[in-house]
């Protein structure tokens, strides 16, 4: 077992573990963050996308060790100030840009660095980013406009009822 | 304008605001104290004789608690079936046992053999790996045909042959479909495989056992559509615990789409182990776990004929199916080749003759059960590609042949048993026709062929039977369950009801949704209404959701039970203001008494309910709860028309769905937003299926596709935009609320718009000879196609 210290969400957390302890692990399961979530074991779904040091990373990739020193956030970080949705997380809720729920902290964490590196991103610029983030209940449409909405762009003329 | 509360409005989902923040509750995230950590062992070959297992030395790595194998559950029930098909000779179909694990064979890759239980998973992890399995291979059943022969392998030694059952339907008009397509101006036929899918709902299932040694109460917590289900038959038929010492909780699950009706073996296990080690016992499973154990969907290969008259009229249909059941019988596995399918044959067309045969088989695969839209999926495409051949050999119009042939008066009985009681398909056709812009292809097929691009438009209709199922019929045709659901409304004091449903949502919107439609009957704010569902100890015994039955069974149950507190009211509301109950009016939340204008608030009557000082006590309790089943008296038939247009890259064969558009009549709407988002959502795995996804199994027995680096999952940039509308609404005529349901629509009705899309987009090409690629249309496949 091997300490590992880092920032979660804005405080430091520091915890023993193995060599093998995948970040995804440290955040659920001790430090019981389970707003990340784990859908696969091969680094395709992106249920579990974190942000290190400002990157989108999906955290069952990468080791609680290699985080030693980093500033994480997750999902549970992403509310305003005042513990309200962020416009982001509005604009999911606004345009129904989400069902189960499972994919959701993932896709908000990757559309969430997308638009920090991209403010007004096409269509298909946000259809490539999230490529690998999977969801199963929406068909993606409800997100694209989400993110499109939250980016300030008018989204009123799509694929209306 | 849109209604902005109540039953039509948008209302933003509830459910939202905890997914969004990361505070939903799913069964991965309950971790009891005390608990252990279960690991399977299972089969890494598809068919095999268990000569021996050796746990010695796992028994013995550090954190093992205890290694527990198939003698362990030799006086435990196996997983049941629950549902009996006859066959066309009147016979039971032959059912294999089921253990929870494996005794004596192993009958797919997955199959569990053994489970090691420990203090961490990492430790009940090691362990596992050194659980020794001697496995003697024997020759595995794959292809459904060669299962079949003479001579073929045994899934299951003690059964005849490895045929579940040969079904014919309605076996009284084979005959004179056959004299039909004897004297028929045009016979179009057609092979097709609809092919093997795994559901995939993005969380994995899980299962946390508990036991009370002080009460002596198991619970388990489970990634289910249907708790009251899985308590019945974990209880009744497999571990034999009576249904008030059991309780099952299906927290928030993250999609199902089917794969989480089924009663599971991780489920049986975590509940026994937990009694067993007098401690909870957590199984979560990986996603490549998930790949070989949660059922797959579909799996049929067909032929079918259309016999047609000169003028293109429909004089019969007749086809015959393999239906693969996997190495078990799941639990509603039966009915999908059959009932869910077989009754669908008609579609939306006045064909008056209809003979369908299936013959469902072992194999040694992954057990086969209902997947979105289940059966009905399977109908749809076999139908609406052969209509479209059709089509093609007769020189007509894919459109004209459809409407020519559609049912225009209602109630219609069809030759397949079912009455459709309501609908109008030109309406949605016309519909179509208009928000898919068809006239406007001719321009964009030009634009597509200057950039060098093949073009296509394909388009189908479709109607579906759900809002699953009156119990009589359904007992009928071999099921082992009725299909009611169920609905408590409790109101409080201060006038805040609790709504507790039987049904289950993992994605639908139902806490959203369902608080609209009581909120609606009363005249209360929605947010006044609380929707409770999910956990055997606080819901009434309800079937659960699958078979878009929850709004039209399940919201009947609600709209039935709010009717009864709303007769309770009126009268405590009569007492009150000293009038006849008869003359009480409610509106927007307050009581008058017809024609003056005395009224009492809602809140004073719920107050008058549970502090009965005012009251008539002679004639009436106090409290203010009801419940209600409801058994629907028939089916809904939600029905349909998509168009789709595809772009084909010659060189490559590769295939993009440019454009995508749906107008289905669903009846009345509770929430629109909410609908669409089904809608686009059952499109999407349509068009993966029709594109995309595949179960692929090698020679041997093992599933080649068996991740999400394998198995091509439709991603955001393999979708369009959909344009969807519901705007054609022929109201269901047999439940309150005139709902059809809207939850499989899209996966039912999309499959064969690709298809004929990308059909159609070869042969304006030139390439005449291809009338059908077989899913999913692989770049490989329509490339192959191409060069003749």
């Amino acid at each position: 077992m091997t300490k590992v210290t880092m920032t979660v969400n804005g405080k430091a957390v520091c915890g023993e573990v193995e060599g093998r302890t995948l970040l995804v692990q440290f955040l659920r399961e001790r430090l019981g963050l389970t707003g990340t979530h784990v859908g696969c074991d091969t680094s395709q779904c992106g249920a579990c996308v974190v942000h290190v040091d400002g990157r989108a990373v999906k955290s069952c990739t990468m080791l609680a060790l290699e985080a030693e020193g980093a500033e994480v956030t997750t999902i549970e970080g992403m509310a305003d100030a005042d513990g309200g949705l962020s416009s982001l997380q509005q604009a999911f809720q606004d345009h129904h840009g989400l069902q189960c729920g499972f994919c959701t902290p993932g896709m908000v964490m990757s559309a969430a660095a997308l638009l920090a590196e991209n403010p007004r991103p096409s269509e298909a610029e946000i259809r490539g980013y999230l490529s690998g983030n999977i969801c199963r209940c929406t068909g993606y449409h409800n997100i694209v406009k989400a993110i499109m909405a939250a980016s300030g762009q008018d989204v009123s003329a799509i694929a209306a009822e | 304008m849109p209604k902005d509360h109540g039953i039509g409005a948008p209302s933003k989902r509830r459910e939202d605001v905890r997914f969004l923040t990361g505070q939903g509750r799913y069964t991965d995230d309950i971790n009891l104290h005390g608990q252990a950590h279960a690991v399977f062992v299972r089969s890494q070959v598809a068919h095999g004789r268990l000569n021996g297992l050796d746990t010695t030395a796992a028994a013995a790595m550090p954190g093992v608690i205890r290694v527990f194998t198939g003698a362990d559950f030799a006086g435990v029930g196996g997983l049941p079936c629950g549902w009996q098909v006859t066959d066309r000779h009147g016979q039971p179909m032959q059912e294999p046992a089921h253990p929870v694990l494996a005794q004596g064979k192993v009958r797919h890759v997955g199959d569990p053999i053994a489970v090691v239980v420990a203090e961490t998973l990492e430790q009940a992890r090691d362990a596992a790996e050194a659980v020794e399995v001697d496995v003697e291979e024997l020759e595995p059943v794959l292809d459904m045909k060669a299962a079949l022969s003479d001579g073929a392998p045994l899934v299951h030694d003690d059964l005849t042959s490895n045929l579940c059952y040969d079904w014919g339907f309605v076996e009284e008009n084979r005959e004179a479909v056959n004299a039909a397509f004897e004297k028929a101006h045009h016979v179009t036929k057609l092979e097709l495989v609809n092919q093997r899918l795994v559901p995939n709902a993005m969380e994995p299932r899980v299962a946390v056992g508990d036991y009370n040694t002080g009460t002596g109460d198991s619970t388990l917590y489970t990634t289910s559509q249907n708790p009251h289900v899985i308590r019945l038959l974990m209880g009744a038929f497999v571990l034999g615990i009576p249904e008030h010492k059991l309780r099952v909780v299906a927290p928030d699950v993250g999609g199902g789409f089917g794969s989480k009706i089924f009663h599971y073996a991780e489920e049986a296990f975590c509940t026994f182990a937990a009694k067993a080690l007098r401690r909870p016992v957590k199984w979560t499973c990986t996603r490549s776990e998930s790949f070989i154990t949660d059922a797959h969907g579909r799996d049929h290969v067909t032929r079918i004929e259309l016999a047609l008259d000169a003028e293109g009229n429909f004089q019969a249909i007749r086809t015959e199916t393999h239906a693969n059941m996997g190495a078990y019988l799941s639990t509603f596995a039966p009915s999908v080749p059959t009932w869910l399918h077989g009754t669908l044959m008609a579609g939306n067309y006045k064909t008056p003759l209809i003979y369908v045969n299936v013959k469902a088989v072992f194999t040694n695969t992954v057990p086969v059960d209902a997947y979105r839209g289940a059966g009905r999926p399977e109908a749809t495409y076999q139908l609406e590609r052969l209509i479209d051949k059709a089509a093609r050999e007769l020189g007509m119009d894919p459109i004209e042949i459809r409407r020519r042939n559609f049912i225009t008066e209602f109630p219609y009985a069809t030759p397949v048993a079912v009455e459709y009681d309501t609908g109008d398909y030109n309406a949605t056709l016309d519909k179509l026709i208009e928000i898919a812009d068809l006239a406007g292809f001719d321009a964009r097929l030009a634009e597509s062929k200057a950039r060098g691009r093949l073009r296509g438009l394909g388009i189908n209709c479709y109607i579906e039977a759900c809002g699953i199922a009156p119990s009589h019929l359904v007992g009928q045709l071999g099921a082992r369950a009725g299909l009611y659901e169920s609905a408590t409304v409790r109101v409080n004091a201060t006038g805040g009801l609790v709504v507790m449903t039987g049904s289950h949502s993992h994605g639908q919107g139902h806490e959203t949704s369902f608080a609209q439609v009581v909120a609606d009957m009363i005249g209360i704010d929605e947010n006044m209404v609380e929707i409770v569902h999910g956990d055997t100890a606080n819901t009434p015994m309800g079937m659960g959701t699958y078979g878009s039955r929850s709004l039209a069974v399940g919201g009947s149950a609600m709209v039935r039970a709010t009717e009864k507190i709303i007769a309770k009211a009126k009268k405590i509301a009569a007492h009150l203001m000293e009038a006849s109950p008869e003359d009480i009016e409610l509106k927007d939340g307050a009581f008058t008494v017809a024609g003056t204008d005395r009224s009492v608030a809602w809140g004073d009557v719920t107050l008058a309910a549970y502090v009965p000082h005012n009251y008539p006590l002679e004639e009436l309790e106090p409290g203010l709860e009801e419940t209600a089943f409801y058994d629907p008296n028939n089916f809904t038939y939600p029905a349909g028309a998509y168009a789709c247009e595809v772009e084909v890259d010659p060189e490559t064969g590769k295939v993009t769905v440019e454009r995508f558009a749906a107008a289905d009549d669903f009846g009345n709407i509770v929430n629109p937003m909410i609908v669409d988002g089904q809608v686009h959502g059952g499109i999407a795995q349509g068009i993966g299926q029709a594109l995309l996804e595949r179960a692929v199994y090698d020679e041997y027995g093992q599933l080649l596709s068996g991740s999400y680096m394998d198995y091509a999952m439709p991603r955001a940039d393999d979708m369009p935009f959909f344009t969807v509308d519901h705007s054609c609404q022929t109201p269901c005529t047999h439940n309150p609320l005139g709902v059809k349901g809207c939850g499989e629509a899209g996966a039912i009705g999309s499959p064969p718009a690709v298809a004929n899309a990308v059909v159609d987009a070869l042969q304006r090409a030139g390439h005449a000879s291809v009338t059908h690629i077989d899913m999913p249309l692989t770049p490989a496949r329509v490339w192959a196609a191409m060069q003749g």
